[in-house]
C-alpha cells in the first residue's frame, strides 16, 4: 500500500507524457506539438552551446531576488498588520486594492517610470507578490499566542530572540504557505517582465521563439525552468519543511 | 525581616530591593476592575493574593510584571523576573534544554542540565515538549522559572488545573523551590490551602472595584 502512495505522482507523470504523444501522434505535424523525445536534440543543443544555462541563470537569479525582498517585506508588513488592529485598518485598502491590481499594470509601470533595467524588472514582480504574502502572514500573526508572548516579555528576552524562537516558528506553517505559492507565481510573473522589456532569461528566449514559431524551443525552455523550480521543492524547500516540522512528528 | 541564612544564592543588597506596586485604578473599557492597590514585596518573601475567579488576581500580577500598562499608578520591580503560568507555556519547538537557555541565555548548559535534573527530568535534554507528558512539562516551566535565581518570582494560579496528587507534587516541588533559590514571590490563587502552605503572607482581594485587605498567615507550622 505504502509502495502504491509513493508510485502514484511517478505514474500520474507517466500519464500526462502518454497523453503529450497521444496528442502529438494526433496533430502528426511537429511544428505544432513534437513528440516528447524530439525535444532532447534542441535541449542538448541549447545546453552545449550554454545558451540554456546563461538564460536559466538570468532568470532563475531574478527570481530569487524577487523571491528574497517580496517574502521579507510581505512577512514584515503582515506581521505588524496582524499584531496591530490600528495599523490594519489603514493598511488594508491598499493591500486590496494591490491585490486586485493586474500583473501586467505593475509591470508596464515600473518599465514607464523606472525604466527597461533590471531594478524596474525586480520591482515589478516584487510588488505583485507583497499582498499575496502579507495577507498570508497576517492570519498567522492574529492567531499568535498571547501566552508566550507574554513569557516572552517577562523573561526579558531580546526582540532578535523572540522573533527567532517565539513569533517565526509560529508563523511558519503560513511561511511555507506563501513561500510555496509564492515561488510559483514569481517565477510566472517574472517570464512576463522578461518577455516585455529583458534581453536574456526564459521569457526573452521564448519570446523570440514564439517570434520564430518554434514550439520545440519554447517547450524545451518552460520544461528546462520547471526542472529547476522542481529541485528547488525537493531539495530545499521540502528538507526545510521537514527539518522545521521535526517537533511536530518527534 | 531575618537574614538570608537559607541555602541557595541570597541576592546583593537584599535590603533595599522591595518590590513595590501601587495602583491607583485599572479599567476595561467603562468597568473598574481594580480599585487602590498597594503593597510591598521584600526580597526572599513569598505574598500569595488571594480571592476568587474573576476579581483582578491575575490582572495585578499582569501590572506587576510589565505585560499590562494600561493603569493608573506605579510599579517598582527588577528586571530579573520569572512567571509560571496557569498553563506550562513552553515553546513546543524547541527542546526542553533550548526551553531554558532561551529564556535564561547566561544561564549555561551545564547550569541548565542542572535545573532540569532538579525537576526529575534529567536525559530529557533533547526532548521536544510534545514528548512529555503534561506533568513534565509543568516541571519544566517550573525549571524555567527558578533556573538562574530570577529576583522577582510570579505565579499565576499554577495548580488550579491539576488533580489532587498532582497539584501535591507540584505544590511539594515549588515550596523547595522556593526555599532554595529565595525569590520574592507573589503567588496568585484561589485556594485557600496554597496560599496557606506556600505564603509568609497573605493578601485578600475583593469588593468590586477590587480592593485589599491584608491578613497574616502562620507559615510553616
Amino acid at each position: 500500500m505504502k509502495d502504491m502512495h509513493a508510485a502514484t505522482p511517478i505514474l500520474s507523470i507517466i500519464g500526462l507524457f502518454l497523453l503529450w504523444i497521444l496528442c502529438a501522434t494526433l496533430t502528426a505535424d511537429p511544428s505544432v506539438l513534437p513528440q516528447p523525445w524530439s525535444l532532447f536534440p534542441p535541449a542538448a543543443r541549447e545546453i552545449g552551446s550554454g545558451e540554456l544555462p546563461f538564460h536559466l541563470g538570468a532568470t532563475l537569479l531574478r527570481v530569487i531576488w524577487a523571491f528574497a525582498l517580496a517574502m521579507t517585506i510581505g512577512i514584515a508588513l503582515g506581521l505588524v498588520m496582524g499584531r496591530s488592529e490600528s495599523l490594519n485598518r489603514w493598511l488594508d485598502p491598499w493591500l486590496v486594492i494591490f491585490l486586485n491590481l493586474p500583473a501586467l499594470v505593475l509591470i508596464v509601470l515600473c518599465y514607464l517610470w523606472i525604466g527597461l533595467n533590471e531594478t524596474a524588472a525586480i520591482l515589478a514582480v516584487t510588488l505583485n507578490k507583497i499582498p499575496n504574502v502579507a495577507t498570508v502572514i497576517r492570519e498567522g500573526a492574529r492567531a499568535l499566542d498571547p501566552d508566550l508572548d507574554a513569557m516572552a516579555r517577562v523573561y526579558r528576552m531580546s526582540w532578535l530572540a523572540r522573533m527567532r524562537h517565539v513569533t517565526l516558528p509560529q508563523l511558519a506553517p503560513f511561511i511555507t504557505a506563501a513561500a510555496r505559492s509564492g515561488v510559483a507565481v514569481i517565477w510566472k510573473i517574472v517570464l512576463v517582465v522578461e518577455f516585455l522589456g529583458r534581453s536574456n532569461g526564459v521569457g526573452f528566449q521564448i519570446h523570440l521563439y514564439f517570434q520564430l514559431f518554434d514550439v520545440a524551443m519554447v517547450l524545451v525552455y518552460a520544461l528546462s525552468f520547471i526542472a529547476v523550480m522542481l529541485a528547488v521543492e525537493w531539495l530545499v524547500l521540502q528538507p526545510w519543511e521537514r527539518r522545521i516540522r521535526r517537533w511536530r512528528t518527534a | 525581616m531575618a537574614g538570608p541564612a537559607t541555602l541557595g544564592t541570597p541576592h546583593p543588597a537584599v535590603e533595599n530591593r522591595v518590590i513595590r506596586v501601587d495602583i491607583t485604578s485599572k479599567y476595561f473599557g467603562e468597568q473598574q476592575v481594580l480599585g487602590p492597590v498597594r503593597f510591598d514585596i521584600r526580597p526572599g518573601e513569598t505574598v500569595a493574593l488571594l480571592g476568587p475567579s474573576g476579581i483582578g488576581k491575575s490582572t495585578i500580577l499582569r501590572i506587576m510584571v510589565g505585560i499590562d500598562t494600561r493603569f493608573e499608578g506605579t510599579v517598582t520591580r527588577p528586571d530579573d523576573m520569572a512567571i509560571v503560568f496557569q498553563e506550562p507555556t513552553l515553546l513546543p519547538w524547541r527542546s526542553a534544554l533550548d526551553n531554558l537557555l532561551i529564556a535564561r541565555p547566561t544561564l549555561g548548559a551545564d547550569a541548565a542540565r542542572a535545573a532540569l535534573a532538579r525537576v526529575g527530568l534529567s536525559g530529557r535534554d533533547d526532548a521536544f515538549p510534545g514528548q512529555l507528558s503534561l506533568g513534565q512539562q509543568r516541571r519544566l516551566s517550573l525549571a524555567r522559572a527558578f533556573a538562574g535565581s530570577p529576583e522577582f518570582l510570579v505565579m499565576d494560579e499554577p495548580f488550579v488545573s491539576l488533580d489532587p496528587e498532582m497539584a501535591e507534587q507540584m505544590l511539594a516541588l515549588t515550596e523547595a523551590l522556593i526555599t532554595e533559590a529565595k525569590p520574592a514571590t507573589l503567588f496568585v490563587t484561589h485556594a485557600r490551602a496554597e496560599a496557606d502552605r506556600l505564603a509568609d503572607r497573605t493578601l485578600v482581594l475583593s469588593g468590586k472595584p477590587a480592593t485589599l485587605q491584608e491578613e497574616a498567615a502562620e507559615h510553616g507550622v
